[in-house]
């Protein structure tokens, strides 16, 4: 509450059943709190069965904490960690399609392609679709010059990401099946203060 | 009958009867399997299959029709506080689904385990607007501890324990079921009703850290002021006893939440009263002066804690609770000792010295002097002039003995009812705390006595609040419950109305509402019961309520425009709390 303060983009990685209607559940935590989401992403995990949210919002620490709990609070949410920039790795992936005519005429698609690191996906005569994926400020960059070349359609998927220092979940699930808790499946975050993977 | 009811399959040895049920009855089994005996409901379109198998299940199934299913929702709330059993509501879809919306969120809020079953149309017409279709599921979903849609009647025995697993373990909460009318209708093999005990991804009980109890007791053993805050956590957890050895080994002066009333009896030595905006003095003043603050399942509700930024600045803090979420959700712990209280409180026991605080203690009572001299007994013992709501509840005291169940509607009444009320017994004191809803009190009740036969129930309900849910009369004239239903009369919206007077210059904007002749519409409802304006008669009447055959309704007309003090007013700090 004192330290803190500060706004900044934070990940958070849910870890939950797939039930129908969870993504609603999780989804009405930040929308009651009038949190706005800069992405959010549903996928399956490293363990059959069990679906993974990556939710990037730009909030004070403080904030992104009491969330984290009451996600982890909703009955199938299995695990909840919150991580700064700097503890993860991750990719965006942006599609681009531009007139395929003024792209051969008037810039050098191959310098295009290296500079950005962007793939061409499609080519037909009358448009082309490129690709790049990485961190938000690259994909932004090449909508600006395209947007130059007549960008007919623009698209940039939800944030992955990984977090550097998880083991993954295997181990985790494992011991919520135990009728008994381990500790992994209790622990909150006074036994990890100071570590750098929240988890509660 | 086309289908056979029963088909015998051959296993290796033995031979099992695997029998085929309608999902209807499959889920009336499972409900006497979980020790349901009550049901609160109202039938319709899309539930009636559930209906239509209950017909065959009333001896084991007492089912209560209601008069709104707000009123059902309320009833398996009081029936599931005054009890400590999981409350049920059975309710159709579309209009009968979202009228339950007010009680879940009620018990959403106030952690009080209740399963609702709502009818839905038939799968196939989900999402057309079908006649009565509402999407209750997502309705329900911020109001609800889980919610889930059943397609399928093979779904339902799974599914319906679960629900009752979760609506009572951990911290309880409202589960509700939404079957679509094919599932009830559709028959399945059903094997027998397993309860559930396990969920994978549902921890409701956490691993207590023994360094952070040996933390709390270290804090405690240091303290020259240490101060109990309780909530209801300790009735939920069952751990009346447990609390109690605790404070009087630590000798902590000890004060409670209105939801935590009556954990520890009124007159206890060490408890020092009501917290919050119209708590006592001693307990607001002093929660800025204590040195070590002990809250105990209790969720620092803004109406406890008044200016966060001035409360218990000094103090350090210890947080008793068993749901992660509400450890430095609103106050920061010093040392937070997660888990069920009937566990971790032993532990803390066997590590605190025995002390007794007496100067500690002693200050308390000489701030309880002042509040009584200027306040209490003054409202409590008036002489003249027209009645007093704090008058009506001591006198109700003294005659119950403080062994009656209390159910308060909201309001001024129900400020009053909490403060003065006497408590000898757990689970006696049933009213809507978080959400503060009127009209609670009498339907919930009616649920409250279905939970505790035994007991005396007093409904204390405003003439504002009354009116909200009154065709409860029709439940209770219906089922023959035995509900005492006692209406302070002020003719006003009441603490809408104080509001008014104290913070907007008394422009009294449409609080001034009008009543039926109440006793009048008892009578229509074959209720009996007087109207009594006298202080002369009070008595009397109230005892005529108590020793009244089954429900009664007294109307006491009280003082028009009485104010509830103490007071915090909003955005001030407790220590600010006025006495006039
Ligand atoms: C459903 C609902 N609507 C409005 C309110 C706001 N409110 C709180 S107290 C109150 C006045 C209650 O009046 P009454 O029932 O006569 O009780 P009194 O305060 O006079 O004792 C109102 C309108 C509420 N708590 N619940």
């Amino acid at each position: 509450m004192e330290a803190n303060q500060d706004k900044k983009e934070f990940n958070i990685t849910v870890y939950t059943e797939n039930q129908v209607g969870l993504l609603n559940r999780i989804a009405i935590i930040f929308s009651r709190r009038k949190l706005n989401l800069d992405s959010l992403n549903t996928s399956p995990s490293e363990v059959e069965s069990i679906h993974r949210f990556n939710i990037v919002l730009t909030e004070t620490e403080d904030v992104i904490r009491k969330v984290a709990r009451q996600l982890e609070k909703q009955v199938e949410v299995l695990k909840v960690y919150f991580n700064a920039n700097e503890d993860i790795i991750w990719q965006e992936l942006a599609l681009y399609k531009v007139p395929t005519e003024i792209i051969a005429e008037k810039v050098s698609v191959e310098r295009l392609l290296r500079q950005y690191g962007a793939r061409v996906v499609v080519i037909r005569s009358d448009y082309t679709v490129f690709e790049t994926t990485g961190h938000r400020e690259e994909t932004d960059a090449l909508v600006e010059v395209l947007q130059q070349y007549g960008l007919i359609e623009f698209v940039r998927s939800a944030r992955v990401a990984i977090i550097k220092a998880s083991d993954g979940f295997h181990a985790k699930l494992r011991e919520f099946e135990r009728l008994e808790p381990g500790e992994h499946a209790v622990e909150n975050e006074y036994l990890n203060k100071g570590e750098k993977v929240f988890t509660m | 009958m086309q289908q056979k009811d029963a088909l015998l399959t051959k296993t290796n040895e033995t031979t099992v009867m695997v029998e085929e049920l309608s999902g209807s009855e499959i889920l009336l089994k499972g409900l006497i399997e979980e020790g349901v005996d009550t049901i609160f409901g109202y039938p319709g379109g899309a539930i009636m299959p559930i209906y239509d198998a209950l017909y065959d299940y009333t001896d084991h199934l007492k089912h209560i029709l209601v008069r709104h299913e707000q009123g059902a929702t309320h009833a398996a709330q009081g029936y599931a506080r005054s009890s400590g059993r999981v409350g049920v509501v059975f309710a159709t879809s579309g209009p009968g689904a979202t009228n339950l919306i007010t009680g879940i969120a009620d018990a959403q809020i106030d952690s009080t385990p209740m399963v609702c079953i709502t009818g839905q149309v038939f799968a196939h017409l989900l999402g057309t607007d079908a006649f009565q279709e509402t999407d209750v599921i997502n309705i329900t979903t911020p109001i609800t501890k889980w919610n889930y849609q059943v397609t399928d009647a093979s779904e339902i025995p799974e599914v319906l324990a679960k629900a009752f697993h979760i609506a009572k373990t951990g911290r309880p909460g409202p589960v509700l079921i939404d079957i679509t009318k094919n599932a009830q209708i559709q028959k399945v093999e059903f094997e027998g009703y397993k309860k559930c005990d396990h969920i994978r991804s549902y921890r409701p009980y956490p691993i207590v850290r023994t360094s952070y109890v040996e933390q709390a007791a270290a804090l405690i053993n240091q303290a020259k002021k240490p101060f109990v805050l309780f909530g209801q956590g300790v009735l939920l957890g069952n751990a009346e006893k447990e609390f109690k050895a605790f404070v009087e080994k630590a000798g902590i002066p000890s004060a409670w939440t209105i939801m935590g009333a009556g954990a520890i009896a009124t007159d206890h030595p060490l408890n020092v009263g009501m917290l919050g905006m119209h708590g006592n003095y001693g307990p607001n003043v002093l929660t800025n002066e204590c040195d070590v603050l002990i809250a105990i399942g209790m969720r620092f509700d803004d109406r406890v804690t008044g200016r966060l930024d001035k409360y218990a600045k000094q103090a350090k803090v210890i947080h008793l609770d068993i749901d992660p979420a509400e450890i430095d959700k609103n106050v920061k712990a010093t040392v937070p000792v997660w888990g069920d209280c009937k566990q971790t409180l032993p532990l803390l026991t066997a590590l605190v010295e025995e002390k007794k605080h007496t100067e500690w203690l002693s200050k308390f009572r000489s701030f309880d002097k002042i509040e009584n001299e200027q306040l209490i007994h003054p409202e409590l013992n008036p002489t003249e002039g027209e009645l007093t709501m704090g008058e009506v509840i001591h006198q109700l005291n003294l005659l119950t003995n403080g062994d009656a169940i209390i159910v308060t509607d909201v309001g001024q009444h129900q400020m009053i009812a909490c403060r003065y009320a006497k408590f000898n017994h757990t689970r006696s004191n049933i009213t809507s705390g978080g959400l503060g809803t009127m009209g609670f009190a009498l339907p919930a009740a009616i649920g409250a006595k279905f939970g505790a036969q035994d007991k005396t129930v007093v409904a204390v309900i405003g003439d504002g609040g009354f009116q909200m849910t009154i065709q409860e009369l029709g439940t209770i004239m219906q089922s023959g419950i035995d509900v005492k239903i006692m209406i302070l009369n002020n003719q006003f919206l009441g603490m809408v109305r104080q509001w008014q007077e104290l913070f907007n210059d008394r422009r009294y904007s449409f609080v001034d509402i009008t009543s039926p002749d109440f006793v009048a519409v008892a009578k229509g409802y074959y209720i009996d019961g007087q109207k009594v304006s006298e202080r002369a008669n009070l008595v009397d009447a109230l005892k005529t309520m108590l020793n009244s055959k089954g429900s009664y309704l007294l109307e006491v007309m009280v003082t028009k425009e009485n104010n509830v003090f103490p007071m915090v007013p909003q955005g001030c700090s407790v220590s600010e709390i006025r006495l006039k």
